[in-house]
């Protein structure tokens, strides 16, 4: 199937946006810039641009502790992730958040999350708001191949499906769980089969190809808005770096990291798929390139020129006040 | 300190006065549903709910599965999207189920993302039959948590008043009610009747010694006040109704009026809200004591399920004389 030249364009500049944000973070990491360091997604922007090219700006998400892919898809400017990152005041959570608590709630990123699993649950609440509230959108919760080996992404599954919400589910499966393989972990070894033990449409899809994840995200959020409840998607995707930045395991071999650079790479086959449709030349190729990294210069450079939070604010916005009548 | 005496005309139980309040809140306000287990046919095990589900229908009141950990899910994704769910969990020890929703993640979202989560998650609590799962007190856990807050009524009147400032609230608020208090009957205030979280109730008026406490114990400390005054003892009693906010500056005054104060509860002792509240108490009123407080709380032990090993381990009504004559002794 042909792509559409100008949506291609466009989804493949995200994907080069997201891919150039992860390798200038990881060296800033290295450096000391990032608190309490970040999680790599490079490798898996198809993923999140497949996903996020598929809804409306103001449909949901809820995600991970690897979310930097999915938050910049969604529509956050990267100089507001980069600061998050930096922990400055001026990132998108004030800088008390970090890489994993990446959120603008206000326009349908429900949050990033440091405890594995959470996102499905948030996201199906969000679904239930959304139906309970009349409104036409959809939710989407982001889970790990390590997620959904916890009981309560299942629980929020099972109560999609019950209440009919407009939920997918996306599995960003990078096939390990931190170190670990998912076979080695995953009873049955078949995570969509899992899904569809729950009653809803369930589908292994290849999450290298940006235009297969769009199109069964698409499918989904269709079903969603008819009333046809959630969707569960695994999206089999690979991470080229460490589950945390500086880390270099022994769990898999440089080989295997090789051949999934080389042969599956999601910006590789789309721009290649372009070029060879006549979508985009070399050249255009090219300068979309020195573009998104003259984006992401800006955006260190507006990290590193915001201003620290106040310590004076530690306690602000722990709770409303509004209550009653403590002092 | 609220002293207001109730006084409309009806007297309707504790599960009944959380009905009703919950009822004017619903008629008001769309976005409140309610979530919980057993909820649309039976009420609820305790009655809490009955009739909601046939007055507002099955898209207000849903029937979930036991599923806490979805529960919560579901008030707190819901709560940031616009609603204002009431998680009901039956029992606050099935709450365990769901700790990460609750402290990792309702409790922390405005902090982190400025955004209100207005999220009342409604379980019965306290010690009565059941044994060591359906009887924990996790109020302190609950109070301990940044960005939560914890009502703990102890009569029909505080639970309609409290219920409908949290259907206010855009906070995330734990809603305790004793199940030994669910039948008792009381008055209770009409609908623009709002008690603020953080004001305690003066029960009683005394002139030697004061206890402090909430939930039942209040009810075996109006017992012991009955007894002490036969024996010439005059005790105040406070009803904190909130744990958090906790009223501080009741607390103060009373430990400054009396300077003999017993601060009473039935959770285990070890790290509990009477040992906050005694602490506390202690290092801004130091010099107004004329001894130490005395706490009075239950066993570091799980609960039993024989009643009298149950009610060993909590505190009665006698241990609660014996505290006041304690301090009367200073």
């Amino acid at each position: 199937m042909t792509t559409d030249s100008k949506w291609g364009k466009e989804t493949l500049r995200q994907m080069l946006l997201i891919r150039n944000f992860e390798e200038t973070a990881d060296k800033l990491t290295l450096r000391g810039k990032v608190p309490g360091g970040m999680h790599n997604s490079s490798g898996q922007e198809a993923v999140a641009v497949g996903v996020m090219s598929a809804l409306d700006p103001k449909d949901v998400i809820a995600t991970t502790h690897r979310s930097h892919h999915h938050t910049i898809a969604k529509g956050m400017p990267v100089n507001i992730v980069m600061a998050e990152l930096f922990t400055k005041a001026t990132g998108c959570s004030g800088g008390r958040g970090a890489s994993m608590h990446l959120a603008d709630v206000e326009n349908g990123h429900f949050g990033g999350n440091g405890i594995v699993g959470a996102g499905v649950g948030i996201a199906m609440g969000a679904a239930l708001g959304i139906k309970q509230m009349g409104h036409k959108k959809v939710a989407v919760g982001f889970v790990g191949d390590g997620g959904v080996n916890t009981g309560r992404t299942w629980e929020a599954v099972n109560m999609a499906v019950i209440y009919k919400l407009p939920l997918i589910i996306i599995v960003d499966n990078n096939q390990y769980a931190v170190e670990t393989f998912v076979e080695r972990v995953t009873g049955g070894n078949d995570i969509a089969k899992r899904g569809a033990g729950f009653g809803l449409p369930s589908f292994t899809i290849d999450g290298q190809d940006v235009e297969e994840v769009h199109k069964h995200t698409s499918e989904a959020r269709n079903r969603a808005l008819a009333g046809e409840g959630p969707t569960f998607i695994n999206a089999l995707t690979y991470r080229y770096y460490g589950h945390n930045v500086g880390e270099k395991g022994q769990y898999r071999t440089q080989e295997e990291i090789a051949d999934w650079r080389s042969h599956r790479d999601p910006i590789d086959r789309f721009s290649a798929k372009l070029i060879s449709e006549g979508a985009l030349t070399q050249a255009d190729y090219e300068a979309m390139i020195n573009s998104v990294a003259k984006e992401i210069e800006e955006a260190v450079d507006f990290a590193e020129k915001s201003p620290l939070p106040d310590v004076s604010t530690i306690l602000d916005g722990v709770d409303s006040g509004l209550l009653g009548a403590r002092k | 300190m609220s002293t207001t005496t109730p006084t409309t005309q009806q007297n309707p139980t504790y599960s009944e006065a959380f009905q009703s309040g919950v009822r004017e809140e619903m008629k008001l306000n769309p976005n409140i549903f309610i979530l919980g287990t057993d909820l649309v046919e039976r009420g609820g095990h305790f009655a809490q709910v009955k009739g909601i589900a046939q007055e507002f229908g099955v898209d207000r009141v849903k029937d979930s599965p036991i599923s806490e950990a979805a529960m919560v899910a579901a008030g707190l994704g819901s709560a940031m999207y616009g609603c204002h769910p009431i998680i009901d969990l039956n029992f606050i020890d099935f709450s365990l189920g769901a700790m990460d929703e609750i402290i990792n993640q309702a409790a922390k979202i405005r902090f982190m993302f400025n955004r209100p989560v207005p999220l009342v998650i409604r379980a019965t609590s306290g010690v009565a039959l059941g044994g060591a799962h359906h009887c924990n007190s996790l109020e302190s856990l609950f109070a301990h948590t940044a960005g939560l807050s914890v009502a703990v009524p102890s009569r029909a009147y505080d639970v309609k008043g409290l219920i409908k400032t949290a259907l206010r609230s855009p906070d995330p608020v734990i809603f305790l009610m004793h199940k030994k208090l669910s039948g008792v009957r009381g008055e209770i205030g009409d609908e623009n009747t709002f008690i603020p979280f953080g004001s305690a109730h003066r029960v009683k008026s005394g002139k030697d010694a004061a206890i402090i406490s909430y939930g039942y114990t209040i009810v075996s400390a109006q017992k012991a006040a009955q007894t002490l005054a036969e024996q010439g003892i005059d005790v105040e009693i406070i009803d904190l109704r909130t744990l958090y906010p906790l009223d501080t500056d009741t607390i103060n005054a009373t430990v400054q009026k009396f300077g003999r104060v017993v601060v009473a509860d039935e959770a285990p002792m070890f790290g509990s809200i009477t040992a906050e509240i005694a602490a506390t108490a202690s290092e801004v009123n130091f010099r107004h004591l004329k001894g130490p407080i005395v706490r009075v709380g239950a066993a570091r032990a799980p609960l039993s399920a024989n009643p009298q090993m149950s009610e060993a381990a909590i505190p009665s009504a006698n241990d609660l004389v014996e505290a006041v004559k304690k301090v009367m002794s200073y």
